[in-house]
């Protein structure tokens, strides 16, 4: 994280519900807030943006005080260069696209105003919308517009409260994509609250759990996954690792992508991306299969040589958790507790990790 | 047909809603916006004039006014004729007995703005001012232009608490609907007629132009 361009928030009250956080966001990265409702995920966001006020605490970002109660700080909102996006996405449904990003552009000289909008428009592909009011938008070109709206402030973080949570499966893929990719290219600092974990594992690459108003985790979504430690996902969502990985190289006749996590290299079906782009892939427990010699003969693309960090006991009785490494990677495998006798696992076993090239799922 | 009369009611109409609003406008966003306590019985107390007599409400506001109360006493200091029997009684007494019609419709609009579209409003940049300019007035529009053609149509038509307060001075406190009483008393029923006519086709031009605006401004596409 470079020093100064994150956020850093201390916040605690004691009603109307107890709440007591600290945590970092770094900057220009995804950091989600993942928890249950009710867990004060959205509190903390708006405690962020000075629309909540707390007993105690200290927001700071990209090296400016926004809160500070011991000192008397206490910014208010408006001067906060941040943008929100709404679980509602709260659009002015008496004014046009056009008319809401101008209003978000106070802080621009009024010539730049006009260019700076298309350019908004472009970014959010709604060019062509701008002169329409939120009630002639479907959901998702609204959700986009609040989008704009929030990055028209120039923000210095931007704040997304649940902002897929309104719009339909096959639509919220799409718009997590465009996410990413206008996250990466402005070098964002984002906070996403979120209680879907498929937003974190495809998103975040920090995340920090909140249970009943206090953090009870925070780190890398790489390194909480790979140790299947997320609370409040264990037990119901499959074990699978989250890992940053880049394209390694595009082997077309084959019609293969080669991709490298850390000590992870895997072939997996073609991703539409350049080579050195940045692709989030996660892999599950129960695709990864454990060999103690090469096989041969199967329609297998990746054999990876790991070793064993620990074996511990899975949600199924009849199962095991193993814990591996290759190079400097963690990721998981979940096998019978009878395979994991017979091939004599224990911390420090090398083991072939065998991944079928459709088990990886990436999201580029 | 009493041209003076219905001069002053006009004069009478437009001076309420002109002062009215502002002020209404003030007390509804507080009471759409803030929880404290003893909201209740605030509201309870706009809402008084609704249901409250209007010779009641005139009595009352006759006392208040009077030579003898601070407020009557105070105005006749500084402007040298008593607040009772005067046009400026009347406009203060209009003040207090259209206050539910102003606050009402107004509160209930502002109270429609869902708070994430205030929260918006701020994060965007908007001074606490400027939110209220660009985004609560032009959204309660429909609210405060029903607001504004009930007090003006309700103040044309105040009877009791004219008549409690101003009395029947012609120029001064006689408004349509007293001439309209005078001229019954008389037997002369042909300018009563007239003058009920006129009073009866503003209200319906009244009612007319708010429907009119209240949908115009409820489009919103």
């Amino acid at each position: 994280m470079e020093p100064g361009t994150g956020l850093q928030v201390r916040l605690r009250q004691a009603t109307p519900f107890a709440l007591d956080v600290a945590f970092e966001a770094p900057g220009g990265e995804i950091t989600a807030l993942f928890g249950p409702s009710g867990s004060g995920k959205t509190t903390v966001l708006r405690a962020i943006a000075g629309l909540q006020p707390m007993d105690t605490g200290r927001v700071a970002c990209a090296g400016e005080v926004w809160t500070d109660t011991v000192a008397g700080i206490r910014a208010p909102t408006h001067r906060r260069p941040v943008g929100f996006v709404f679980q509602d996405y709260a659009l002015f449904p008496h004014l046009t696209v056009r008319e809401q990003l101008a209003l978000s552009l106070g802080h621009r000289p009024t010539g730049e105003r006009p260019a700076r909008i298309d350019g908004l428009l472009d970014l959010v592909r709604l060019r062509g919308l701008g002169d329409r009011r939120p009630a002639a938008l479907s959901g998702g070109q609204q959700q986009r517009a609040a989008l704009a709206r929030a990055l028209a402030r120039d923000p210095a973080v931007l704040l997304l409260d649940e902002p897929f949570a309104a719009v339909d499966w096959a639509l919220r893929e799409s718009l997590r994509r465009e996410l990413v990719a206008l996250q990466r290219s402005l070098s964002l600092t984002v906070v996403l609250v979120t209680h879907d974990f498929e937003d974190v594992a495809k998103l975040a690459s920090h995340l920090v759990v909140l249970e009943r108003g206090t953090v009870t985790a925070s780190g890398t979504v790489e390194a909480l996954t790979a140790r299947n430690a997320v609370p409040g996902v264990t037990g119901w969502r499959e074990p699978a690792v989250a890992l940053d990985a880049r394209i390694a190289a595009q082997e077309s006749a084959r019609q293969l992508t080669v991709i490298v996590a850390g000590g992870l290299r895997l072939e997996v079906p073609t991703i539409e991306a350049a080579v050195g782009a940045p692709v989030r892939i996660q892999l599950a427990a129960r695709e990864v299969i454990l060999a103690s010699r090469r096989p041969e003969g199967l329609s297998l693309h990746n054999v990876i040589e790991a070793h064993v960090l620990a074996v511990e006991p899975a949600a199924h009785p009849a199962l095991r958790l193993v814990h591996l490494q290759a190079g400097d990677t963690r990721f998981l495998s979940l096998v019978t507790a009878d395979a994991a006798r017979s091939l004599g696992l224990s911390p420090g076993t090398p083991v072939l990790a065998l991944v079928k090239a459709v088990a990886v799922e990436a999201f580029a | 047909m009493d041209w003076t009369a219905l001069g002053l009611s006009l004069q009478l109409g437009l001076a309420t809603v002109a002062l009215l609003l502002p002020i209404a406008f003030l007390l509804a966003r507080w009471l759409a916006f803030s929880r404290f306590r003893g909201r209740g019985f605030l509201e309870a107390l706009v809402a008084l004039p609704l249901i409250l007599p209007p010779t009641v409400v005139g009595f009352y506001l006759l006392l208040a006014f009077g030579r003898g109360s601070p407020i009557g006493a105070g105005f006749e200091s500084l402007f040298g004729h008593p607040l009772v029997f005067s046009f400026e009684g009347l406009v203060l007494a209009s003040l207090i007995v259209n206050l539910p019609f102003a606050v009402q419709p107004m509160q209930n609009a502002l109270a429609a703005i869902p708070p994430s579209v205030r929260d918006a409003a701020r994060c965007c940049g908007l001074s606490p001012l400027a939110a209220v300019r660009r985004i609560e007035l032009p959204l309660a529009l429909p609210g405060i232009a029903t607001a504004a053609v009930l007090t003006f149509a309700h103040t044309l038509g105040e009877f009791g608490v004219v008549l409690m307060v101003g009395g029947s001075i012609p120029g001064e406190t006689r408004t349509i609907a007293i001439a309209i009483y005078d001229r019954v008393q008389a037997f002369d029923e042909s300018s009563a007629g007239a003058m009920a006519l006129v009073l009866l086709v503003l209200a319906v031009v009244a009612l007319g132009l708010s429907n009119t605006l209240a949908r115009r401004a409820g489009r919103q596409d």
